[in-house]
């Protein structure tokens, strides 16, 4: 078991920190049907935590427990250090954590600029009147967070496509620029649900490295939900196993991949 | 040829930002600003003013104010009549309690009060969506015209019923009241869409108009970017409401000059604010613009030519009238649903490549 408040060296080096987000003992349940079942865990500062488990686990119900969309009826979510109250999605963003959804959530009949500068609406100030007149604070925060999405732009490639609607992309693209817009929020957590689904190998080589370089340039702490065991197993530092609401796992991708309860999960019991 | 970005490079994120990219729409712009202030006033007679050009850039603000909620926010409105009746019994009001006061302000004032109520009925936006929200919307438009019925207050206890606006000057113009003269009457109406224009342009290309956007593509994404769904709903009821009540403040002040709020500021306004957008095209301030001209202009043409060309008694022109202003609604929504200015954008993509094909 790892220190619970000491950082860690990965294999490859990096220094993680300490606890970044704690979920303790959540349970959710829609009506009768229990989807998570008091789950615990860390996820630390500066690491790539992974939720695996098959279809109908309760990953995507944790990440909505993390971003607010549901709210667990037992558990404590800590973030930072404290306990957070229940909150609505858009405060939970304004604390820093950003997301991606499995099923693509652009806004299509916007630019793939201005879905990225949505990113930074936490960090406008400017009032109506300044707004309404373009005068002051509000041309020139316009300026500054175009300055940072566009250095986004350019760390993800896609300086060709920023005037084309995200309606027209290619589903690849579409999930760059929803990856695009979380980063614009510079989040202290980025949550990614399933960035790699439906892609082909080189796309996925593709948004592998550029999991792996947000996390190296900007430091920033990832938790994603991933189907493809190989990808998880060489981009997250440690993985959470789910399976049927419950935590049949826990560590990094070596002890997960001989956790006999996981093989189990993954490959079926011979019952006898 | 002419209508190129080649060689108008942009070196900062403000030039990138602009309105008009491409320098030959910059000054077509200037040109069409110049004629509109410099030459039309000189010309206009009170035919022009009052059949075509007044009520065009009234609808115009009003279309605006819809586009904004219904085009950039996606909150369905059809209470835009009502919104509208609002903001003539607010300058109404005002005109006749505080005659001292400079009718430009009141009349902007009518719009907050405006803003105010669109506040008040855009409450249930934050339950429910889509047709729901129309008909909520509805419920507003009757309210409010049964309101402004029922309460002489209103009406300042006028025999009629009707409010009528009294006389009042600026800078020694009388833009209210029977002396007013078409040039003052249409410079006024040309001063306000201007100015509203270039507000609603700012307002939609900022964090405003992205967080209203947000919300109308998607609003679970919108939420978690960090978007107050309250908030931005709240705001774009109000934005709206402010637009749509200066215009009805300027259709019953400087265009009709006396008013019957069910004969005014019936449910025919609404609908009639609402095809106009979606003529002119949802989520594009141009497509207000181009969606009014439409509207005003269309009946106008066909009654010259009916009427004037071919001779037809007056009462079957107007029934042709109805019927050719239906079809072509039906024509829109079937063949172009996104209104006249995605037309205008297809123009002007294939000029700009002309005279290549690709």
């Amino acid at each position: 078991m790892l220190d619970r408040t000491e950082g860690y060296t990965t294999p490859d080096g990096r220094q993680i920190g300490g606890v970044l987000m704690e979920l303790k003992d959540i349970t959710l349940r829609f009506g009768g049907v229990v989807a998570i079942k008091e789950i615990s865990f860390d996820i630390r500062e500066g690491e790539i935590r992974a939720i695996i488990g098959p279809n109908g686990a309760g990953k995507s119900s944790m990440l909505n427990v993390i971003s607010g969309f549901y709210h667990p009826q037992d558990g404590e979510v800590w973030f930072k250090g404290r306990r957070r109250p229940p909150m609505r999605p858009y405060q939970v963003a304004r604390l820093g954590i950003a997301r991606t959804f499995q099923n693509i959530a652009l806004f299509d009949g916007m630019t793939v600029l201005d879905n990225i500068m949505t990113g930074r609406l936490n960090k406008m100030r400017s009032g109506l009147l300044s707004q309404a007149l373009w005068w002051g604070a509000a041309e020139r925060e316009e300026v500054e967070n175009r300055a940072e999405v566009e250095k986004i732009i350019d760390f993800l490639e896609i300086q060709n496509i920023r005037k084309t609607p995200v309606g027209r992309l290619p589903y690849g693209l579409k999930k760059r620029v929803e990856l695009a817009r979380a980063l614009a929020a510079e989040p202290g957590l980025l949550l990614l649900d399933e960035p790699m689904a439906g892609m082909n190998v080189e796309e996925k080589e593709d948004m592998s490295r550029f999991i792996l370089d947000v996390n190296d340039e900007f430091g920033t702490t990832i938790c994603l939900i991933e189907h493809d065991m190989g990808v998880v197993m060489d981009l997250s530092d440690r993985v959470v196993v789910m399976d049927y609401g419950r935590k049949i796992g826990d560590g990094t991708p070596d002890q997960v991949r001989s956790n006999q309860e996981v093989i189990d999960a993954y490959l079926g019991v011979a019952h006898d | 040829m002419l209508y190129r970005e080649a060689g108008d490079f942009k070196t900062s994120y403000r030039e990138d930002g602009q309105t008009f990219p491409i320098r030959l729409d910059r000054w077509g712009y200037y040109a069409v600003l110049a004629v509109a202030f410099g030459i039309v006033p000189f010309l206009i007679n009170d035919y022009w003013a009052s059949a075509v050009l007044v009520p065009f850039l009234i609808y115009a603000v009003a279309a605006m104010g819809l586009n904004i909620l219904t085009g950039y926010a996606g909150q369905v409105s059809l209470g835009t009549g009502g919104f509208m009746a609002v903001g003539a019994y607010a300058v109404y009001k005002l005109m006749t309690a505080f005659p001292e006061v400079n009718i430009v302000l009141h009349i902007l004032l009518a719009g907050g009060i405006t803003a105010i109520v669109g506040m008040v009925f855009g409450l249930p936006s934050l339950r429910i969506k889509g047709f729901y929200l129309a008909v909520a919307t509805l419920a507003a438009q009757f309210f409010l015209v049964w309101l402004f019925n029922k309460v002489p207050w209103f009406y300042n206890y006028s025999a009629s019923g009707q409010i009528t606006a009294p006389e009042r000057t600026l800078l020694g113009y009388a833009i209210t009241g029977p002396a007013s003269s078409a040039a003052v009457k249409y410079l006024v109406c040309l001063c306000f869409a201007v100015v509203l224009a270039w507000v609603a342009r700012n307002l939609t290309r900022g964090t405003l108009g992205r967080k209203w956007m947000a919300i109308r593509d998607m609003d679970i994404a919108a939420e978690i970017i960090g978007v107050n769904p309250l908030t931005a709903k709240l705001s774009a009821f109000a934005v709206s409401s402010f637009f749509v009540g200066i215009a009805g403040a300027l259709l019953f002040a400087v265009y009709l000059g006396a008013a019957e709020v069910g004969e005014a500021f019936g449910i025919n306004k609404s609908f009639l604010v609402l095809f106009m957008i979606i003529i002119g095209g949802l989520g594009s301030v141009f497509g207000s613009f181009a969606g009014a001209a439409f509207m005003v202009l269309l009946p106008v043409l066909l009654k010259n030519l009916l009427v004037g060309g071919f001779g037809w008694p007056t009462n079957l022109a107007a029934h042709i009238e109805l019927m050719i202003v239906g079809g072509l609604i039906i024509l829109f929504l079937i063949v172009e649903p996104h209104g006249l200015a995605r037309l205008w954008r297809l123009a002007k993509e294939k000029l700009r490549l002309w005279p290549f094909p690709h």
